[in-house]
């Protein structure tokens, strides 16, 4: 016999596990209804003229590129920030220092993409053309033209990076702080100093841990769509690497964000058909990120 | 190589707490030294203060000298780090890196000190350290599997081996065979007598007979009370120690586990 109190706990959180389920599979059926007349219109009627794939292959690719270089500036970053937290910083610094980080995650989203639109692109615009003149032949930095207005994939990669770092870093010095003592003291013991115990002893035991906030990180920045729709204001359908130019590529959640409200018939279904796309590709990411997490569990009590 | 350690009028706290007072040792090169007493005198906590490992701990600190042939450890320019590479420990837990493969936790300490060194000459000390610690017989088929696949007590005779790697002055060794079944301890304690050989050591022990089967002088350490800090009660050749002891509390603690 269970309880009254257990069984209506235990039926109110298996109706809102349901409830979300049905939410998640009934968001995947529309995009998918949504998307199918796109998928079998003629090539010509699509967005572009020139097919469904021919649109949204280069904006997957602008999704991607932009996703992996904030994940290229904020990794090192975030590792950086918790180790200090973690392992370095005074008892009570280290505290304010962890809820400041905390607190911009609850910056909404608008803020960063209004803030990196106005203050970093326009400030950054010497920056940029410095990287572009001097650093113009590694491929990132080269094209035409610096953009004038600093509006770039280089800012839009920028203020992602910044977004992602509070769960990054939260998820490093979670890991970090977990590291055996015992490992600690048996490299200390050996003569390292504490960098070289954080190399032997803190960064191999929190790989793993690194890795899925590297995937979080990703997953949250695949998905983000209003400061990347503000920042940039290329919205190019094209294959490019460039970061600095006007030219660059575009994000599919920038790109819906932009041309949804003045779309309509076929036009519409396309954008959709791209939503379903990165809602596949953030899917994905979280799913092995998740994977990556669990193992890990499994790893440290084995241990 | 071993040194000799003065230790004079060392006092250990943690933070306000006064866990250890006014500690007076003189600690011979190439000899084993036992330090015995009941739980919580303070015996890990002096031991951890012979390589400054004690100050790893958050507010930890020591008042007084340890004279290293004739360095003060706690000396203003002494680098606590340097301090460690000549004075290794090996703990009551053992504790392989558990990302590592076997010869790579015995080249751990090396590395550090010496980031390039030749496969040949890595190879080499692998195994001289490894036969040193009496484990190569054991493992040499499967050096580049993980440390932590190997029994408790060949992990524990791996640290050994990580320690010595480093050749250290002095090895200090808190509880080593604690964890450990009788036939591990045994090897551990036969690799002690063979280490006295070059190095000074120093071993924490509960176990009467390990003391007496292996040191050469004794250390007994005591609390008066709860709050109280430890104090080295007595502190002579071992013979002496567990035949004839100077003190009434040295005899009582002895006699008593004896039976
Ligand atoms: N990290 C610490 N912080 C504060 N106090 C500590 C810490 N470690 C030990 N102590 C205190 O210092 C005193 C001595 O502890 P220590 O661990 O040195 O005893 P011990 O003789 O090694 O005991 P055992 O035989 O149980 O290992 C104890 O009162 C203990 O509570
Ligand atoms: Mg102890």
């Amino acid at each position: 016999m269970r309880r009254p109190g257990d069984r209506i706990f235990s039926g109110l959180s298996t109706s809102a596990g349901i409830v979300i389920l049905a939410a998640l599979a009934l968001v995947a059926i529309f995009l998918i209804i949504q998307a199918m007349p796109a998928l079998l219109a003629d090539p010509s009627e699509v967005r572009g003229g020139q097919g469904l794939f021919h649109y949204i292959g280069p904006l997957v690719f602008g999704t991607l590129l932009s996703a992996f270089i904030a994940l290229l500036i904020a990794t090192p970053l975030s590792i950086g920030i918790a180790l200090f937290i973690s392992h370095y910083a005074p008892r009570r610094l280290a505290a304010v220092l962890g809820y400041i980080i905390d607190l911009l995650a609850a910056v909404p989203s608008i803020i960063f993409g209004l803030w990196g639109a106005e203050v970093l692109a326009k400030g950054s615009v010497p920056l940029q053309e410095w990287l572009f003149e001097n650093l113009g032949w590694i491929w990132l930095f080269s094209g035409e033209q610096a953009t004038a207005t600093g509006r770039s994939l280089l800012i839009v990669s920028t203020v992602l990076a910044i977004m992602i770092l509070p769960i990054m870093t939260a998820t490093n010095r979670e890991v970090f702080l977990q590291t055996p003592s015992l490992h600690e003291e048996a490299s200390l013991a050996l003569g390292a100093t504490r960098w070289e115990m954080i190399r032997q002893a803190v960064l191999p035991f929190g790989r793993s841990g690194i890795v899925s906030g590297m995937m979080l990180g990703l997953g949250r920045a695949l998905g983000e769509t209003m400061a990347v729709a503000i920042i940039l204001s290329a919205s190019g359908a094209r294959y490019s690497w460039e970061l600095l130019t006007s030219n660059s590529a575009s994000t599919i959640a920038a790109d819906i964000a932009l041309n949804f409200p003045e779309s309509s018939g076929i036009s519409t279904n396309t954008l959709i058909a791209s939503g379903l796309v990165l809602f596949l590709i953030t899917l994905i990411v979280n799913m092995i990120a998740r994977w990556i997490v669990s193992r890990r569990a499994e790893f440290s009590g084995a241990n | 190589m071993s040194k000799r350690i003065d230790v004079h009028d060392l006092d250990i706290y943690y933070g306000k707490f006064k866990a250890v007072q006014g500690v007076e040792m003189t600690i011979e090169p190439r000899s084993v030294t036992a330090l015995i007493g009941p739980s919580g005198c303070g015996k890990s906590t002096f031991l951890r203060s012979l390589n400054r490992m004690h100050e790893v701990i958050p507010g930890a600190y020591c008042e007084g000298e340890v004279m290293v042939d004739g360095v003060n450890l706690y000396g203003k320019n002494v680098d606590p780090v340097g301090v460690r590479r000549k004075i290794g420990m090996v703990f009551q837990r053992p504790n392989p890196f558990p990302t590592m493969s076997i010869a790579e936790n015995v080249l751990a300490g090396v590395k550090l000190n010496n980031q390039r060194i030749k496969k040949s000459d890595a190879d080499e000390l692998v195994e001289k350290s490894l036969r040193g610690a009496n484990l190569w017989n054991e493992v040499k088929d499967r050096l580049d599997k993980p440390g932590s696949g190997l029994s408790g007590g060949q992990q524990q005779r791996l640290c050994i081996a990580r320690t010595i790697a480093v050749k250290p002055d002095v090895v200090l060794m808190d509880e080593p065979c604690s964890a450990l079944d009788p036939i591990s301890t045994l090897a551990i304690e036969d690799l002690i007598e063979e280490l006295k050989a070059d190095y000074t050591i120093v071993i924490v022990t509960h176990n009467m007979q390990q003391a007496a089967r292996v040191s050469d002088k004794t250390g007994f350490f005591n609390i008066t009370g709860i709050g109280k800090p430890g104090q080295l009660v007595e502190y002579d050749a071992t013979e002496k120690i567990f035949n004839n002891p100077n003190e009434k509390a040295t005899e009582d603690y002895i006699s008593g586990r004896f039976g």
